[in-house]
Order: C-alpha cells, then sequence, then structure tokens
C-alpha cells in the first residue's frame, strides 16, 4: 500500500505522522496504555515511511514538495535529497526503538507528566523530519527553531532547580546562537546569492569577497549551535538533567545531528565544496573542530557522571563531524556524512544502556558501577558494543566513518588531522572502555566482606535488569550498531550521491 | 450601499464618536458595554471594508468635508498606509471589547463602569480621527481627543496610583501636542495651509530663506510625536501608565496608541516634508538611530530586571517600538516595510500578552511575577497564550515576530550596516531571559499560595486571548495579509508624495 503512494505523498506524510501523533496523545492523557499505542503507532508509520522513500531517493528522484510561501521569495519548502534522507532513515528508526524503550523507562521510574513528554517528543520529531527534509535555509531554519523549542519542555522534565538551570543554558545557548548568529548569515546569504535554496555544487561562489565568506562561514560555524563547536557546547552537558530517552534520541540523534547535518547541508549545498577550498579561511575553524575533539574527550574522561560523560563524548564525536565537512575533501565528507548513523546508533545504545542501570539499579555515577556488569549482563555486553562502535574497531560501523575521515584529512593535505583522529580515539577506549572494565572487572565496593570470587559476587545478588522494554531497546540499537558495518557500503553510496552534482541538477529539473 | 461606501472615511471617526456620547447616558456598566461592543464591530467592518477599496482600486480615497474646497475645508485621505493602520486599530478595540466587560467588571467601580466605556470609545475615535484625517490641526484636534480620554482610562483603575501615572502623562503629554502644534503653526507660516497633501507640495516649491522655520517646524513634530509614541528617552511616562491602567485599557492603548503615533511620525517624515528634508538636511535619521537602538537594548534590560508582569511588558513595549523607529530611520524598502510590518505584528502580540496578563490579575489579584508560580498548570491556556506572545517578542521563526525581524535585519543589511544587523539579534535574545523568567515561575516553581485557588479564566475573556495568539502565529506563516500590504506601502512612500 504504501509503495503505492507518490514520493512527494510520501514527504509529506513523514512530516504529518509525528504531528497528528502530537495532537492526539494528548486525547488518551487518562488512558496510558492507548497514549503509548498512539506513540508506537506513529513511529512504527514513520519507519515504514522514511524507508520507503529510500528506493526513490536511490533510483535518482529528488521528491519536491512546496507548502506555501511565506515572505516574497522565501518559501516554506521540502525537498529530499540522500543527506537528508539519510539523517530522517537515522531519526526515523530511532524514534521507534527509543518509543519503545521510553515505555520501560518512564513506567519503570514513575516519571510524571508523561503525556506532555510524548506530545513534545512527537513535536521534536516532526521538526527532525522539517530539518532532514528542507528546500532551502529558511525552512530548515524554521525547524532548527522548533526543534530547540519543542526540546525545552524535555530538558526541564523533572522541574527540579537543576533542571530549571539546565533548561536556561539550553535556551538560551541554543537560541541566543542561532539567532545571533545563523540567522544573520541565511539572511546575507539571501542578499549575496539571491536565493536561498540548497543547490549543488553552492549558491555563494563568486556573490561576495572571500572575507565576507569566511565570516559568513564562521556564522554558521558557530550558529549552528547544535553541532556543540566549542565554545557553545555548554548546552550539551546541561541538557542532561532531562530524562535519559530524551538525551538518548534527541541529546545524541536527533538534536545533536541536526546540527552537524546542518552544517553539512550548508557547505555541500551552500558554500560547496569547491568554493570551501579555494577560498580559504577555513583552516582556523578546522583547527577549532580539532581543539573541540580532544577538548571534549579530555574532558568526558573526568567525568564521573555517566551521562556527563557522554555528553561529552558527544560533544567531541560531533567535531569529527564538522571537521569532516570543514575539511571539504570528497571523502571527509562522505565520513562525516557516515559518521551521522555509525555515531548514533553507538551512542543511543551507550544512553539506553546509562538508562538501564538507572532504572534497574539507581546508579548515575561511573565510581558506582562496580560489578555491575554482573547485574546486568545484557545491558554491558551491549555498552561494549556501542562503546566499541564510537572507538572505531571493526567489526562495528564507527570503524568506517572514522577509516574515511582519515581518508579525507590525507586528501586534503592536513595531516595533522589524521593524528588528531588516533588520539582521540586512544581517548575514548580511556573513558568508554574503563566503565566496562569497572562493570566486569571490578568488585562492587560497597561489599567488602566479600573476599570470594567475582563469580561468587555474581551468585549473591543475582540478576537484576531493567525492563523488558529497555532491554530489547538497547539490544536493537547494539545490534543496528553491527550491522552498520556491513551495510557501509550502501551508507557511502548514499552520501556520495550527494556529492554528485550533474545527474542531480537533471534530477530537480524533472 | 454606494451612497454608503462614499461616506466610510468620516464614519469611520463619527461612529464610534456617536457611540461615546450614548454610552455616556448609561448608568449600567452593561448596556454601555452593549452598545459599545457594537461601535466597535462596525468601526472594524468599516476599516476593513475601506482597506478593501483602497487596495482594490489603488488610489487614495479623498474625502472632503461640507462645501469648502480642499486647501481651506478638512480633507479626510486614506491610502494603504493609513487603512492599514484604521484596521488595525479597530481590529484591536474590537477583540480587547469582549474580554473588556468581566474585566472592567472586577477592576472599576461600579458607577464608574460606563465612564470607561464612553472614554474607551471617545479614545478609539480620537485615534482613528488622527489616522484618516489629511488636515494637520485637525489632527490635533483628534489627538488631544484620544489624550483627554486616555489620560481618564488610566486614571480609573481601583489602584490610586493610576491617578498620579495618569498625572504624569498629562503633562508629558500635554507638552508633546503643544510641540506639535507649535510645529503646525510654523509650517502654516511658511505654507499658508494645513491641507497635509497641500503643505507637501508647497514645502517643495519654498524659497531658501524659508529653510530654517521648516527645520524647525520638524524638529518640533518630531519631537511632539516622539514623547505620544514614547520614543527612548522620552518614554518615562509610558511603564506606569500602562502598568496602573485598568487591564481592558493597557491591552487597548498598547496595542494602538503608540502605534497611531508611529503612524504620524512616518506621515510627517515620508508624505510631508519627504525624504530629501527628513533625512538629508537634518541628522535625523543618525538620531533616530541611535535612540531606536538605546531603546532596543536598555529597555530590554529594565524588562528583565522588573518584577511586575504589566511594567515589564511596558518596557518590553518601550523597546519595540525602538525596532519600529529604527526601519523608519533607514529609509529603505525592506526597513520601512519592517516598520511597518512590526506596527501590526507587535500591536496583536502585545495585545495579546496583556490580555492574558489581564486574565491571570482577574483570576489571582496579582501581576508580581513571582506570584505567577505553578499558573502553568492553573490556567494553562492561558499560560499557553503568554508562551505564544512572548515567542514572538523573541522572534522565534513561525511568529510574527520574527517576520519583522527578518524585513528589518534585511533592511539594515541593505544598507551595508553589518554591527546594525547584529545588534538587531543580540538584542532580541535579551528578550529570551525576561519572558523565561515568566515561563519559569509558570511551569516549574511550586505553586504560589495566590495562584492556588486560580482555574481557567471564563470563556468571555479567553475567547480575545486565543484570537491575538492564534493571530500572532498566523500572521508568522501567512504573511500576505500583513507584509503585502506593509510593502505596498512602503513602497508608497518611498516614492515621493502619493
Amino acid at each position: 500500500m504504501i509503495a503505492a503512494l507518490t514520493p512527494e505523498t510520501l514527504v509529506l506524510a513523514a512530516l504529518a505522522v509525528p504531528s497528528v501523533a502530537a495532537l492526539l496523545i494528548p486525547l488518551f492523557h487518562r488512558a496510558p496504555n492507548l497514549r503509548e499505542t498512539v506513540t508506537l503507532a506513529a513511529a512504527a508509520a514513520l519507519a515504514v515511511i522514511v524507508w520507503s522513500l529510500l528506493p526513490h531517493i536511490l533510483a535518482g528522484v529528488r521528491p519536491e514538495v512546496n507548502l506555501f510561501r511565506i515572505l516574497p521569495g522565501v518559501e516554506l519548502a521540502f525537498q529530499v535529497e540522500p543527506l537528508g534522507m539519510l539523517f530522517a532513515l537515522v531519526a526515523g528508526t530511532l524514534w521507534l526503538i527509543n518509543s519503545i524503550y521510553s515505555i520501560g523507562y518512564m513506567r519503570g521510574n514513575n516519571e510524571p507528566r508523561q503525556t506532555s513528554y510524548y506530545v513534545c517528543f512527537a513535536i521534536a520529531i516532526a521538526a527532525t523530519m522539517g530539518i532532514a527534509f528542507a528546500k532551502n535555509l529558511f525552512t530548515l531554519f524554521v525547524f532548527y527553531e522548533l526543534l530547540t523549542v519543542s526540546t525545552y519542555p524535555l530538558v526541564t522534565h523533572k522541574g527540579t532547580p537543576e533542571a530549571m538551570r539546565g533548561g536556561r543554558i539550553y535556551l538560551l545557548l541554543l537560541l541566543g546562537t542561532s539567532m545571533v548568529l545563523l540567522l544573520p548569515a541565511i539572511i546575507a546569504t539571501g542578499v549575496f546569492a539571491g536565493t536561498l535554496d540548497f543547490t549543488p555544487g553552492g549558491i555563494l561562489a563568486g556573490k561576495a569577497s572571500p572575507a565576507i565568506l569566511g565570516l559568513l562561514l564562521a556564522l554558521y560555524a558557530f550558529g549552528i549551535g547544535k553541532a556543540a563547536l566549542m565554545p557553545f557546547h555548554f548546552w550539551l552537558p546541561a541538557a542532561m538533567v532531562a530524562p535519559t530517552p530524551v538525551s538518548a534520541l534527541l541529546h545524541a540523534v536527533a538534536v545533536v545531528k541536526a546540527g552537524v547535518f546542518t552544517v553539512l547541508k550548508v557547505v555541500i549545498y551552500v558554500f560547496g565544496l569547491d568554493l570551501l577550498t579555494n577560498m580559504g579561511g577555513t583552516g582556523w575553524l578546522i583547527y577549532v573542530a580539532a581543539f573541540t575533539l580532544i577538548a571534549a574527550s579530555l574532558i568526558a574522561l573526568r567525568q564521573d557522571n555517566l551521562k556527563a560523560r557522554l555528553a561529552y563524548s558527544t560533544v567531541s564525536q560531533l567535531s569529527y563531524i564538522v571537521l569532516g565537512a570543514l575539511l571539504a575533501s570528497t571523502t571527509s565528507v562522505i565520513g562525516a556524512g557516515m559518521h551521522i548513523a555509525m555515531h548514533a546508533a553507538g551512542k543511543i545504545t551507550l544512553f539506553f544502556c546509562a538508562g538501564a542501570i538507572y532504572v534497574a539499579a539507581h546508579k548515575t555515577e561511573v565510581s558506582e558501577l562496580d560489578g555491575i556488569g554482573y547485574r546486568m549482563p545484557i545491558t554491558m555486553t551491549a555498552f561494549l558494543i556501542g562503546a566499541l562502535s564510537i572507538i572505531g574497531v571493526p567489526p562495528l560501523g564507527g570503524a568506517w566513518s572514522k577509516w574515511y575521515l582519515g581518508l579525507g584529512a590525507i586528501d586534503a593535505d592536513q595531516l595533522f588531522v589524521v593524528a588528531i583522529l588516533m588520539i582521540s580515539s586512544l581517548l575514548n577506549v580511556a573513558y568508554l572502555l574503563s566503565i566496562v572494565g569497572r562493570a566486569f572487572f571490578i568488585l562492587p565496593s560497597s561489599e567488602p566482606a566479600a573476599v570470594g570470587s567475582l563469580s561468587a559476587a555474581r551468585n549473591e545478588q543475582g540478576i537484576a535488569e531493567a525492563p523488558l522494554a529497555c532491554l530489547i531497546a538497547l539490544c536493537a540499537t547494539a545490534l543496528i550498531s553491527i550491522a552498520l558495518f556491513f551495510a557501509a557500503g550502501s551508507l557511502e553510496q548514499l552520501v556520495r550521491a550527494a556529492l554528485a552534482t550533474p545527474p542531480l541538477q537533471e534530477g530537480i529539473q524533472q | 450601499m454606494s451612497s454608503l461606501e462614499a461616506h466610510l472615511p468620516i464614519l469611520q471617526v463619527l461612529v464610534p464618536l456617536v457611540g461615546a456620547l450614548l454610552t455616556s447616558f448609561f448608568r449600567r456598566g452593561v448596556f454601555a458595554w452593549a452598545l459599545a461592543l457594537l461601535a466597535c464591530w462596525a468601526c472594524f467592518v468599516i476599516a476593513v471594508w475601506l482597506l478593501w477599496t483602497v487596495m482594490a482600486s489603488g488610489q487614495p480615497i479623498a474625502y472632503v468635508m461640507g462645501p469648502w474646497s480642499v486647501p481651506q475645508g478638512i480633507e479626510y485621505r486614506v491610502d494603504v498606509l493609513n487603512a492599514f493602520v484604521l484596521v488595525l486599530v479597530t481590529g484591536v478595540g474590537a477583540v480587547v471589547m469582549p474580554f473588556a466587560k468581566r474585566s472592567v467588571a472586577l477592576e472599576v467601580d461600579e458607577h464608574r463602569q460606563a465612564w470607561f466605556y464612553t472614554m474607551y470609545l471617545l479614545c478609539l475615535a480620537g485615534l482613528l480621527g488622527i489616522t484618516v484625517s489629511g488636515d494637520a490641526f485637525n489632527i490635533f484636534v483628534f489627538l488631544e481627543i484620544s489624550s483627554l480620554s486616555t489620560y481618564v482610562l488610566i486614571a480609573l483603575g481601583r489602584h490610586r496610583r493610576g491617578v498620579l501615572a495618569s498625572y504624569q502623562y498629562l503633562i508629558v503629554g500635554t507638552m508633546g501636542a503643544t510641540f506639535y502644534v507649535i510645529g503646525v503653526g510654523l509650517l502654516y507660516l511658511v505654507t499658508g495651509s494645513l491641507n497635509l497633501a497641500d503643505i507637501a507640495s508647497r514645502l517643495g516649491e519654498a524659497p531658501v530663506e524659508f529653510l530654517r522655520p521648516i527645520h524647525a517646524a520638524l524638529a518640533f513634530l518630531i519631537v511632539g510625536i516622539c514623547l505620544k509614541l514614547a520614543l527612548f528617552p522620552l518614554h518615562v511616562w509610558l511603564p506606569n501608565a500602562y502598568a496602573y491602567a485598568p487591564s481592558a485599557a493597557t491591552a487597548f492603548l498598547a496595542g494602538t496608541a503608540t502605534k497611531v503615533a508611529v503612524y504620524l511620525l512616518i506621515r510627517i517624515f515620508f508624505s510631508v516634508f519627504g525624504f530629501s528634508i527628513s533625512f538629508e538636511a537634518l541628522p535625523v535619521a543618525d538620531v533616530l538611530m541611535v535612540l531606536s537602538v538605546a531603546a532596543m537594548f536598555l529597555a530590554s534590560l529594565s524588562a528583565v530586571f522588573e518584577n511586575h508582569g504589566k511594567r515589564m511588558l511596558a518596557y518590553s513595549s518601550v523597546a519595540q517600538i525602538g525596532y519600529i523607529t529604527l526601519g523608519i530611520s533607514l529609509a529603505n524598502q525592506a526597513g520601512l516595510t519592517g516598520s511597518i510590518v512590526h506596527l501590526f505584528n507587535h500591536a496583536i502580540t502585545k495585545a495579546g500578552l496583556f490580555l492574558a496578563l489581564g486574565a491571570v490579575f482577574y483570576r489571582i489579584g496579582s501581576l508580581r511575577i513571582s506570584d505567577f508560580a505553578g499558573l502553568g498548570r492553573k490556567m494553562p491556556l492561558t499560560m499557553a497564550t503568554f508562551v505564544v506572545g512572548g515567542l514572538s517578542l523573541i522572534g522565534v521563526p513561525g511568529t510574527a515576530g520574527f517576520i519583522s525581524k527578518w524585513y528589518l535585519a534585511l533592511g539594515a543589511l541593505e544598507r551595508g550596516y553589518w554591527p546594525l544587523l547584529f545588534l538587531i539579534v543580540i538584542s532580541s535574545v535579551i528578550a529570551i531571559v525576561y519572558v523565561g523568567r515568566v515561563v519559569e515561575a509558570a511551569y516549574f516553581r511550586e505553586t504560589s499560595s495566590r495562584a492556588a485557588e486560580a482555574r481557567e479564566q471564563p470563556l468571555s475573556m479567553l475567547v480575545p486571548t486565543l484570537v491575538l495568539a492564534a493571530a500572532t502565529i498566523y500572521f508568522g506563516i501567512d504573511t500576505r495579509a500583513s507584509v503585502d500590504v506593509a510593502a505596498t506601502a512602503a513602497r508608497m512612500l518611498l516614492g515621493g508624495p502619493q
């Protein structure tokens, strides 16, 4: 049935399904099971929709939907290109898994205000789809801001003073950077280029002086605060006060990937790789990204709070993608695009595990996790898989994106970047595998009397895993991390299609 | 029908004026309210009709009073710009009216309630008269009508400080009116005419030795009008006046009074003196730009540190007026479009916000931000409308406020003023802080003792609040009605005398 729909209808459906879900969920406020059914049904429908869009995109179709004109020359319009397809696939698929996890987590924790939680979540996903399918910078900006505003209630969900403080930083930093830096950049792009449409090959070539272009690039790089380039990364650790499913899907996948996705879109479709390579002025931004990459890893190393450690790890991993985009060689951009999917699968697994540990054992600090592997073997095995993928060990997805990023750095004659990538991988090992090590090889310190072997400790405590819904979700994402290693070829093909200029333009004119 | 259509410009003023007269005969507030409601909505229909006619024909409507021919007699002249302002003023007036019934019943002593509606209609008549009239002295008369009725409106509340605020405004307002009339007098000396269009054409051929009085006239007019529109630093009367007036009056005045003054300023600059005298002979644009930016920042900062809800929004109004005058000082197509469209967008946004505050006051009897604690749960719809209005003040896309900022930024960039572009966006970030304070209190604090008993506002108040919030979103998405008209008006103003 879905196959019979035109790709244009599918695009609209991808936007409509989560929006309708957001409207329906409050109706079932008093019937939690029905309410969660709405979320699950919408998530399943969205997953089917985005996956059935994929064959069209691979066949070279670029479905386009022009909704309406907002201002003269500025339209709310959508067009699916390969990169957006990739982002939509990642977010759409993981929303389904995350919804299953959410139910286990929110009920397991008896969280308050679950209805508004699911509503905001659905709106955030709708906004993510809008970002993924945006045809022009303006549409992207509208949904970018909607994503910030709709996730603010999720960050402050707990309602504690700490949550309020986190929410304040979140809102001020994200809205602040986007309004003060990104919006002027978009307006200036419109004035210079005369259009805001994403166009293969870019729209800015020859339209402004190198100095202005350099300024614009910096405005974009820092203005897209969701990409968490230092010094505008504070919002991400602050957002960790949110319930873990929010951190998992939004602050490891949807929101942060919306940031780096926007950076990639700007690099590929607004500047164009040729212009970026030739214009100069990108060098210092590459250093900023490289600095963020290392510095965030070092900070992660010192975090005892598990979610904070994962958050800084995300900051660092996002810079891989920004770095890949700024290097502006074909290979590095492919690596950056692939890393969106690879990091998403790996990091969401890690967050799922962190949430599972919180639900089952009420532990939040790394130092409390001694021996937890014996109580929660499935969870910690999934954690290991996720961690290895982030580090980039074959046969896990993360290996490929780092491989391409490294090759891209060599292509771009930036050998120091290769060194940076290697150092960072070592740091990843240090801050992620140390957690696994504690979980499996150190005895719980709370029981100093236990002199026996580790297996004795295991027998005493017994297995106490998180609710089944949580387990299903974290196993699924761990398996995806493995599957991505073998699916890397098609992933690479998809991202490469975004860079292929000539056939694309024919597709647009159709 | 066509004979009625011919008299629409005068009916626009006569309907509220006669309505005011009739309401003054009533003793019971309810009857006065019903009559005022009818008059306000009739005005709105007339205004929409006028705008429709003007947009369709593309020609201004000229309406001459009595048997006197134009330069001597009083002429009413409706073009795209003032038809747009008429729709705005009558629209806000009409939407606030249903809200007023319960709100006024609570906030105004019973024997004064009929007076409230009389003054409301009188003020509306004055504002509409300023907008519709093409005669400089006639405008002065309406300016006084609207000002005097505003003083009464402010003083009608139960709060005794309202009397002081009203007195403060009276002194400043009288100074403004005096400056205006001195300016008009100087223009009359030079040109021998009071008709705006006639003055404009005679100014063009004025001999060189008259330049000095012309500049003096311009200076007097600007200062006089800027007192009325509360341009920083002539804004000191505004926060108290807004804070202590009855809620319905605040919402009405915030959406209309300063906007009509801004209209008058635009009219004087572009239609009467023309671009060359207004902006080239005197450093008016530079001064206006500096003061606008100062308003955007200093008034926004004042709002951040304000603990009284209405005063906070009042300071925010001063800041937002800064955006409007900034667009005027840019004096290019995008900037002026931004100005005119922000006139409209800010009016509906701010009127909606003041209505939401009026509803809060109706339920909890306080407007201290700390007393808002927990209202997000007790009055969910009211606070949702407040959030929508707040997002529009910040300029989040999808709300009306974003559209105007987009044009102002475009206008700044077209002039090549990069720093100004950043000042516009940075100042709007300050709004996040003051809006955020209310949102945090309403949604995240423990319910305050005052809010504990609160429930959603009554339907007659809720509907107008929701209508304005919906309009705030609607005009952020479908801008054909607002931006296209504003752009047409800006083109007309910049294209020299009409």
